[in-house]
């Protein structure tokens, strides 16, 4: 029997790794879209917290859309 | 279809039966804490989750080519066996739902053939090392990994929205864990479907209903995705208490990380070709996840008492297996309606005992405990 060190600490890293980044990317778009809704709400706007959520809720998407493309085998 | 002998029929609807116990054991998994959040309404969370397994069963080509991955030597099994195998699975996966438990169903399914094999076959024909490579390592592994992943973006999402506005942190998040609980759930099914179809498969083709090396057919695929999207959808309210409530109050930053890790190191490991517990990955980014956020309690009692179920899992399961495998291999036809019959009367008996505290998608996020009574209970009765 032999333990497979190398694989188990690539699926290690690269787990936290893409965790770490999505939930961090996500954060910021959620503070994107809080400042959004702030501004709003004193009868003002925010293009940059508006255009800050969709950057990271896009670059979010294409990480779920990825997700699905190693889910589906049909897409090798 | 004169192959299918009354073993054959019998192991199939075993089969089913055990996948739709896979089914409501493993809702949780995916949604219990977009439910505790309030990300999705109960109902609403088990219908897609549900949906989306059944979708996945259909994706999956990768049907199992063995019925247990190696564990045991494929080659000495017989029908009679995985019938025995199947039933100390079912049993487990009743019993862990009664107390509200998160165990996992690979592993009672594992031991449950480990268990009728070793009866059947001796222990020449379970495959130790396998056992140890396959199991008892990514058990250790695969929670921890997921835990710390679940533990350093909990943290860090509480540390960057701090200064957010409380309603909107809230409600992106909700948004957020509605499309990784999803994920979790295509994942699942495309894993965990594909199990039942690759036993009934293999079933099949022992008997030569199947040319050797056939795919599964089309009835095959669509019963075992059916049994196994509609056990979802039942859902397995006592477990989705346990993991939504019972280990930790998940707020929805939380919730999202400890889905995402999920997503993360199940698709990492699924690409990796590392076999893991859907069930023991989930309990761990929930774990972290609870850590993660300072002041938040976690309940080390239940956490402790769900390690010790992961442990005995696949011990008991292969009991329940070994004894049916005896009164199989000893009883012939006779033996194998005595142990369905039983097997039959203790699943009854469960989910009647269940009744006496029924959880189900009103009041499951009324309180974070599990009693199998109402009033304050004096023992843990399990009359299995």
């Amino acid at each position: 029997m032999s333990i497979d060190w190398t694989s188990l600490g690539q699926v290690t890293a690269v787990s936290i790794g893409v965790t770490f980044a999505v939930v961090v990317v996500f954060a910021f778009g959620v503070l994107g879209l809080s400042r959004y809704e702030g501004a709003k709400e004193q009868g003002g706007t925010s293009t940059a917290g508006i255009a800050q959520a969709g950057l990271c809720f896009l670059a979010c998407a294409a990480v779920v859309a990825y997700g699905i493309y190693l889910i589906v085998p049909q897409f090798h | 279809m004169d192959h299918i002998t009354f073993l054959v029929a019998v192991v199939i609807v075993t089969a089913l039966a055990f996948d739709f116990t896979n089914g409501f054991h493993d809702t949780a998994n995916a949604m219990a804490t977009s439910i505790a959040t309030g990300a999705l309404k109960p109902k609403t969370a088990v219908l897609i989750s549900g949906a989306l397994n059944l979708v996945g069963a259909f994706l999956s080509t990768e049907v199992a080519k063995t019925i247990s991955g190696g564990i045991v030597n494929d080659a000495k099994v017989t029908p009679g066996m995985i019938f025995a195998g199947l039933v100390g699975a079912i049993l487990w996966n009743l019993l862990t739902w009664l107390v509200g438990l998160p165990s996992s169903s690979s592993h009672a399914l594992f031991g449950g053939l480990i268990g009728a094999v070793w009866v059947g076959a001796g222990s020449g024909a379970v495959n130790f090392d396998k056992v140890v490579e396959k199991i008892i390592i990514p058990a250790f592994a695969s929670p921890v990994v997921a835990g710390v992943a679940a533990l350093i973006a909990t943290y860090c999402a509480y540390k960057l929205t701090a200064r957010g506005r409380a309603g909107s942190v809230t409600k992106g998040f909700r948004l957020g864990q509605i499309g990784s609980a999803s994920l979790v759930s295509l994942a699942h099914g495309t894993n965990d479907a594909q199990k039942t179809m690759g036993i009934i498969t293999l079933t099949l083709i022992s008997v030569g209903a199947l040319p050797d090396g056939a795919g599964p057919p089309v009835w095959v695929i669509t019963t075992a995705g059916l049994a196994i999207g509609l056990g979802t959808y039942i859902g397995g309210w006592r477990i989705i208490r346990t993991m939504g409530k019972g280990l930790t109050e998940i707020q929805s930053p939380q919730g999202f990380a400890a889905e995402t890790a999920s997503t993360a190191v199940i698709l990492t490991s699924a690409h990796m070709g590392f076999a893991l517990s859907t069930t023991q990955v989930a309990s761990g980014s929930i774990l972290g996840a609870g850590l993660g956020r300072r002041l938040a309690e976690v309940r080390w009692g239940v956490a402790g008492r769900m390690v010790a179920a992961w442990v005995i899992t696949l011990p008991c399961a292969a009991l329940v297996g070994g004894i049916s495998a005896y009164a199989v291999k000893h009883g012939g036809n006779f033996g194998t309606v005595v142990v369905a019959l039983v097997g039959a009367a203790l699943a009854a008996g469960i989910v009647l005992l269940s009744r006496r505290n029924p959880i189900d998608a009103k009041n499951v996020n009324d309180g974070h405990q599990v009693a199998i009574r109402t009033e304050p209970p004096s023992h843990v009765g399990t009359a299995a």
